[in-house]
């Protein structure tokens, strides 16, 4: 007899072929240590499928010139690619223009980018940054930084056993001296999503501009950043089948327009005497130098790609997916999951009583699975719930139920081996 | 391919299972911390040092089973040892967690033989080492916290 997540996944399969998206990525074809991969890190990054790939090679093989300089042809279409893919991205993300994308090397530079800009002019002595107690390290450390220097107070918002946002208290934080909330839209440690547009609301209501870091979300769930509302967004390219080294920050253009430049350098200008230097128009005001052109051009394949599978077919075969996961690993004797949100998304972080996260993450590993172990970048998470690490799986559209079933099997190997 | 057994040995499950050595000591010579950021491995040692020997040594903290049974076996190892034989001892098993060439039957050894298969997990090899560095920095009397980093 069928359990109901067996049940779910078998009446949903006419809708979604798997096998047919799998074909795309062809790594998914190799082995890992003489077995074939299940690779179940995908919040770590994902694997690119063979249009992205096919993308960044024409494009260095055919395409490649330097942007916004030459006069040639080669340089006008490489100037036109990386400006569609901005284009693109901005429609991924429902901008109201293009201009409001500006490309980073991932989304830790784009929370550095308005830390360093947005931050620096407005935060000042005694003001409020807010955050909350399940970030990234690489939406702590900024605000840190930018604290230290201004003498300003960074606030966090708690979370609770569930690993679910405290609403309430995260209101209780915001009055005349926060200049900033930033929030994560999905915990890469415990999986839970956040209720952002509330979030924007309460912040909106101050008057508080609100930045969102998109970087697990933005490849689980359609964003929307006009219906959120929010004033920054940030992502990163290789969690969103892209490349690595590229990244967007979406920023409102009123905001943009006031915020000081982030790095000098080339296409930055407008001009550029000893005495004097004028800045470029946004978006380039914040893209200093060459950026990844290459990088850019993939991620717009990237999220053409993601449109072409749409995001109807990814949410609801993840949801499957990770119904059936948690179903089949809560059987497993001694096995804790951390993060029991209502609201969660793609993610398995537990803990196996009397074993190691280390040593679970090298036992799979053995059976030719990838799982991540550790802190996650989230230490105060780990604090929170009491472990020195977890074990997380992380899924993307590719897995499938068997990739489920081989962790569970690879997961009763630990406890074998550690019986 | 090398298999599980070859990395958790029966002895290193042991050592993991009932550590050796484990708790505190009160009237320490020398004492450090060690912490491997990438597990969140914490460990910290104790020890008395009569004449140049090791007359006793202790470790506490909480880490996966490389990084405890290391600690346990070490601490067997070095007892009644020299500092001068902790450091010559210190190569040899630095050499035999990471280099692919080092001899397992390597006699001075013992039982810390049993980590040779850590060599083909090179992600596990700053847990076996942690231990070590550790112990180094506590003869140092350093009370700094050493990082595997």
């Amino acid at each position: 007899m069928m359990s109901v997540a067996q049940r779910n996944v078998a009446a949903g399969r006419a809708a979604f072929d798997i096998q047919s998206i799998r074909r795309q990525f062809p790594i998914l074809a190799q082995t890992m240590r003489g077995k074939p991969l299940v690779y179940l890190d995908n919040a770590a990054t994902t694997q690119k499928p063979q249009v992205v790939l096919d993308t960044l090679s024409q494009y260095y093989a055919a395409e490649n010139a330097n942007i916004h300089r030459g006069v040639y042809a080669l340089s006008q279409d490489a100037t036109q690619a990386y400006e569609g893919a901005r284009s693109k991205v901005a429609t991924f993300l429902n901008a109201s223009e293009p201009a409001e994308i500006i490309f980073t090397r991932n989304a830790t530079e784009g929370i550095n980018l308005v830390a360093q800009t947005f931050g620096r002019s407005e935060v000042g002595a005694g003001d409020e940054v807010v955050i909350s107690e399940m970030e990234h390290h690489s939406n702590i450390v900024p605000w840190q930084l930018l604290c230290e220097e201004k003498s300003a107070r960074l606030r966090v918002a708690p979370i609770n056993d569930d690993g679910e946002l405290v609403l309430d208290e995260l209101a209780a934080l915001l009055g005349p001296r926060t200049k900033l909330v930033s929030i994560v839209h999905m915990s890469n440690s415990l999986g839970t999503v956040n209720p952002v547009r509330e979030v924007v609301e309460l912040a909106h209501g101050f008057d508080i501009p609100i930045l969102i870091d998109g970087s697990q979300a933005a490849y689980h769930m359609p964003v929307d950043v006009r219906a959120l509302d929010c004033d920054f967004y940030v992502v990163t390219g290789h969690k969103l089948y892209g490349p690595t080294g590229i990244g967007a920050l979406y920023g409102r253009r009123r905001l943009l327009d006031a915020m000081p430049p982030y790095q000098g350098g080339g296409d930055m200008i407008s001009s550029v005497t000893f005495e004097r230097t004028t800045y470029n128009e946004v978006p380039h005001k914040f893209e200093a130098g060459t950026p990844h052109i290459a990088g850019a051009i993939g991620l717009g394949a990237a999220v053409d790609f993601l449109d072409d599978v749409g995001f109807d077919a990814i949410v609801s075969h993840e949801r499957r997916l990770l119904d059936y996961a948690t179903v089949s690993l809560s059987g497993l004797p001694g096995l804790r999951f951390i993060g029991t949100a209502r609201e969660k998304a793609s993610i398995l972080s537990f803990v196996l009583d009397g074993v190691h996260p280390h040593d679970v993450g090298t036992v799979v590993d053995t059976e030719g699975v990838a799982i991540r172990t550790g802190h996650h970048c989230t230490q105060p998470v780990m604090d929170r719930f009491g472990v020195p690490a977890t074990a997380r799986a992380s899924l993307a559209m590719y897995n499938t139920t068997g990739d489920i079933d081989r962790l569970v099997t690879a997961l009763s190997k630990v406890r074998e081996v550690f019986s | 391919m090398s298999d599980l057994r070859d990395l958790y040995q029966e002895v290193i499950l042991d050592h993991n299972r009932s550590p050796r050595n484990f708790g505190s000591l009160e009237d320490a010579d020398g004492r450090a911390a060690g912490h491997n950021p990438l597990c969140g491995d914490r460990l910290a040692i104790a020890v008395k040092i009569v004449d140049g020997v090791v007359t006793d040594l202790r470790f506490d903290g909480s880490g996966c089973a490389i990084s405890k049974a290391s600690a346990s076996l070490m601490t067997e190892a070095i007892k009644g040892k020299t500092v001068d034989e902790f450091h010559r001892l210190f190569e040899r098993f630095h050499a035999l967690v990471t280099d692919q060439n080092a001899s397992a039957d390597d006699a001075t050894l013992g039982k810390l033989a049993v980590f040779a298969g850590v060599r083909d997990y090179p992600a596990r090899v700053k847990c076996a080492i942690l231990a070590w560095h550790t112990l180094r920095s506590a003869f140092n009397e350093s009370h700094e916290v050493v990082s595997t980093e």
